[in-house]
């Protein structure tokens, strides 16, 4: 991969910076978590991250909103912030010669909005308009809905917020969660690029190293559903599928053999689901399995959309794909998941603003920067014997099963 | 960076933007071909033989195809729009040869009945995939009526009916008339040596069958108001506009750009402020869309029913201020410099190179480095807008709606 200049500095305040600085690119990228994400959402309040990650941006210090996006512009920051389960996350690049200035808009943003009430009304109804969005798009619902089905409250709950809750939340609410949660103790800053590690640390000190350190929160206890089959009807004109069973988180020493068990499965138009779900049967157009996860869990989420007279038999072609997994696993296979990593590592190299989402979420998940080149070698060290020895370890079973479409699909009892 | 180009005897052009620091390369096969090639009797098949390519041929097999491509780690894909058929990949430069080949192997492919058959199955299913999103059928909904009489109303997709109807034969028929080498464009950009690409594209191409099709390509002029109503039980009321702008051969395509972001972008724009901003619309944008002799300025909004109507008047009023009084010099420097800064970091990856490289390509014949983009982007004027606004104004000529009205005012 070629040696990675990674550094990270940790302030007293309790906010850690991570940098990686990389060769033959003009932009830097910036990744900020803020330990705000929905997770935090007050019971019945369900959808207050995600109006404060809206809201934020309206104003801060010296800028009103408009100000601020036209400051934003005049860099050439490319920008986006969104609150999802953990965090609420900013994200943006530019040409690294502007990283500077647009971190100290940042630092406003950060530790100075205006959270202003005479636009809270507006922020809540954008945030109502995208949410009814969702119910019109059953494919993303369906997704939404598996995750919700498939990991505990609070973690599982769609980070956008729940409709019915919208109307209860309050401008008070809005802020009180910005003072609760917006704190430099778990915040990390991610940054990628033609930058220099010396001078981003003391820019980052005379930004943030003021911001008072606050008060440790408890963490949401979890609530597990009971329930494994779900359906919602609607007037669709295909079915969509949502499967999800367990698997290990990352971090975990078994993360790699989950991700080739799941890179088998549906990386590449070689992999099983898309080699007979689709190119066999051609059942659907869309078929896919990922391995995603929160801290200490992690899960296996598919989804297949089909029409819906041929639902039943994707629903059947692609549970048995699953469970077939546990029967072999071909060399070849691997070695096809060994060759996709080892790509997809160097062409991240490209890309600064992928390095800096990275950087930033390996230390959250893991307090430390896994290299590439590390990476590479875990996964490159695989062997059949021990990814099977993972699927048996973890096998595809107890799964949760959920469709959208004019008619309920029958899901055999002893596979939940 | 550095620029090269070729020609083959049968017409194949190869370019190539070339940096031995880049960590990857690549590469693409720019067609020129698409829905507004088709007739009546094969709606639907460029998109379609597209599919079909990744089936293979006598030496390779569908299933190969998949296979070697994955076992070199490729990110790939295909496109098909009204006009150009794309085949994609970025891959480490050590498999050049590799890819090159298989990517050519695509643009020959044997079409085997069998194949044919069951592919057909999938297409049905995307045309189902994407009834169920409502924004795209308000835009071939709004193409279809905006272009009516014209080549660009072809449906991309294709319907239930004439994919059904398809046969492999009209496809073979099809694929011979329009993937003549003069219709190819070979682009490939990042880490790769130009005498290799030069002896692989001789070694997979020279046999190519030589010849090139021409494309009418008259301006298009639409009804004036058409309007197309789809009832649909959601939540949400999807609006999609059309009107004339410039083509892609005008030189006017550069102000319709950055006028396009001052008005209509995701954020910052006139219509963000207000509308979005303001939570009166999930979604106002105004986009400008270049094709072979015309043009569009496309609208879109996403709102609640009951808004629908407000937000189409808010958004008018924002356009005749905008054709009466054009824009503001502030606006014309700050759009030059989000567009600046989103050409300069896409162009760090050879693949966000490859569509800029091979569109002025294909559409144009001419190639414009990143450094020459830039100084391009900087020549627009106030006056340039002022005279892009009197030959083709904001507004609509055509209008499809989608969601629970069941009736918009006009």
């Amino acid at each position: 991969m070629g040696k990675q200049l990674i550094q990270t500095h940790q302030y007293p305040n309790g906010l850690t910076l991570i940098t990686e600085t990389m060769d033959d690119v003009q932009s830097a990228a910036f990744s900020i978590m803020v330990p705000a994400g929905s997770i935090y959402d007050q019971t019945k309040r369900h959808g207050t991250a995600s109006i404060l990650a809206d809201l934020i941006t309206r104003g801060a210090g010296p800028y009103d909103s408009r100000q601020l996006s036209c400051a934003l512009d005049d860099l050439g920051v490319q920008s986006h912030e969104g609150a999802n389960s953990a965090h609420i996350t900013f994200s943006g690049a530019t040409l690294a010669g502007n990283l500077a200035e647009t971190l100290k808009i940042y630092g406003e943003i950060l530790k100075a909005p205006h959270l202003p009430e005479n636009q809270f009304a507006a922020s809540r109804a954008g945030a109502e308009q995208a949410l009814l969005s969702v119910e019109d798009d059953p494919r993303q619902k369906a997704l939404i809905e598996l995750k919700r089905r498939s990991f505990p409250a609070p973690w599982g709950l769609p980070t956008d917020g729940d409709l019915a809750d919208l109307p209860h939340i309050t401008i008070k609410d809005i802020q009180q969660h910005y003072q609760s949660c917006f704190q430099p103790n778990g915040t990390i800053i991610g940054i990628a690029g033609d930058v220099d590690f010396e001078q981003v640390r003391q820019l980052v000190d005379d930004i943030f190293g003021s911001w008072e350190f606050a008060a440790v929160r408890e963490e949401p206890g979890l609530v597990y559903d009971q329930e494994k089959v779900f359906f919602t009807e609607q007037e669709s004109t295909q079915t969509h599928l949502g499967i999800a069973y367990d698997a290990v988180p990352y971090g975990h020493p078994d993360y790699y053999a989950a991700w080739a068990a799941v890179g088998i499965l549906s990386g590449g138009m070689s992999s099983r689901l898309f080699t007979e779900v689709r190119e066999k049967r051609g059942l659907c157009y869309t078929v896919s399995a990922s391995l995603t996860g929160m801290p200490g869990l992690g899960r296996v989420l598919c989804y297949a959309g089909t029409t819906s007279e041929r639902a039943q038999e994707t629903l059947d072609v692609t549970l048995n794909e699953l469970t077939r997994l546990g029967e072999g696993v071909e060399e070849s296979e691997l070695e096809r998941c060994k060759a996709r990593a080892k790509s997809s590592l160097i062409m991240s190299q490209e890309s600064t603003s992928s390095r800096a989402s990275s950087i930033a979420r390996d230390w959250y998940y893991l307090k430390r920067i896994t290299t590439l080149d590390q990476i590479n070698e875990e996964i490159q060290q695989l062997t059949t014997d021990r990814v099977l020895g993972y699927i048996h370890a973890h096998p595809a079973a107890n799964f949760t099963v959920l469709t959208i479409g004019p008619q309920p699909l029958e899901v055999p009892s002893d596979i939940l | 960076m550095i620029f090269y180009k070729e020609k083959l005897n049968n017409g194949l052009q190869i370019i190539a933007e070339l940096n031995p620091n880049a960590h990857s390369v690549a590469v693409g096969y720019f067609v020129r071909t698409g829905s507004r090639d088709e007739t009546d009797a094969v709606s639907g098949v460029s998109h379609f033989l597209e599919h079909m390519a990744f089936k293979g041929n006598e030496k390779y097999s569908a299933d190969d195809v998949n296979r070697i491509f994955d076992e070199i780690g490729a990110n790939y894909n295909a496109s098909t729009s009204e006009e150009v058929t794309l085949f994609y990949g970025s891959f480490l430069p050590e498999y050049l040869k590799t890819a090159l080949e298989l990517l050519s192997t695509l643009i020959y492919p044997t079409l085997r009945q069998e194949d044919f058959d069951m592919e057909k199955k999938v297409i049905l299913e995307e045309i189902g995939m994407y009834d169920d999103l409502h924004s795209f059928t308000a835009y071939e909904k709004v193409m279809q009526t905006h272009f009516q009489g014209h080549p660009l109303g072809r449906s991309i997709l294709g319907s239930v009916q004439s994919i059904t109807d398809l046969t492999s034969e009209q496809m073979s028929a099809y694929h011979a008339q329009q993937y003549m080498a003069g219709n190819l464009t070979l682009v490939i950009t990042g880490n790769a040596d130009w005498k290799q690409v030069l002896e692989l594209a001789h070694q997979f191409c020279d046999h190519w069958p030589a010849g090139k099709t021409e494309r009418p390509m008259d301006e298009a002029t639409p009804a004036d108001h058409a309007q197309i109503i789809i009832e649909k039980g959601i939540q949400q009321q999807h609006i999609m506009q059309l009107a004339p702008a410039p083509s892609a051969q005008d030189l006017l395509r550069l102000p319709a750009e950055i006028l396009a972001i001052i008005i209509g972008d995701d954020s910052n724009s006139r219509l963000y402020w207000k509308l979005v901003d303001t939570g009166l619309a999930e979604s106002a944008e105004l986009g400008y869309n270049e094709y072979d002799g015309s043009g569009t300025w496309l609208t879109y909004l996403c709102s609640d029913p009951e808004l629908t109507e407000s937000n189409r008047q808010r958004i008018q009023e924002i356009y005749d201020d905008v054709n009466q009084n054009g824009v503001t010099l502030e606006e014309l420097v700050r759009a030059k410099n989000k567009l600046a800064s989103r050409l300069v970091l896409r162009s760090e990856r050879p693949m966000g190179r490859l569509s800029s490289l091979g569109g002025n390509w294909v559409y144009r014949q001419e190639y414009v480095s990143v450094a020459d983009d830039l100084k391009l982007l900087n020549s627009v004027t106030l006056e340039g807008i002022q005279k892009l606004l009197k030959k083709y104004p904001l507004g609509y000529s055509t209008t499809a709606a989608v969601g629970p009205m069941t009736s918009v005012a006009d």
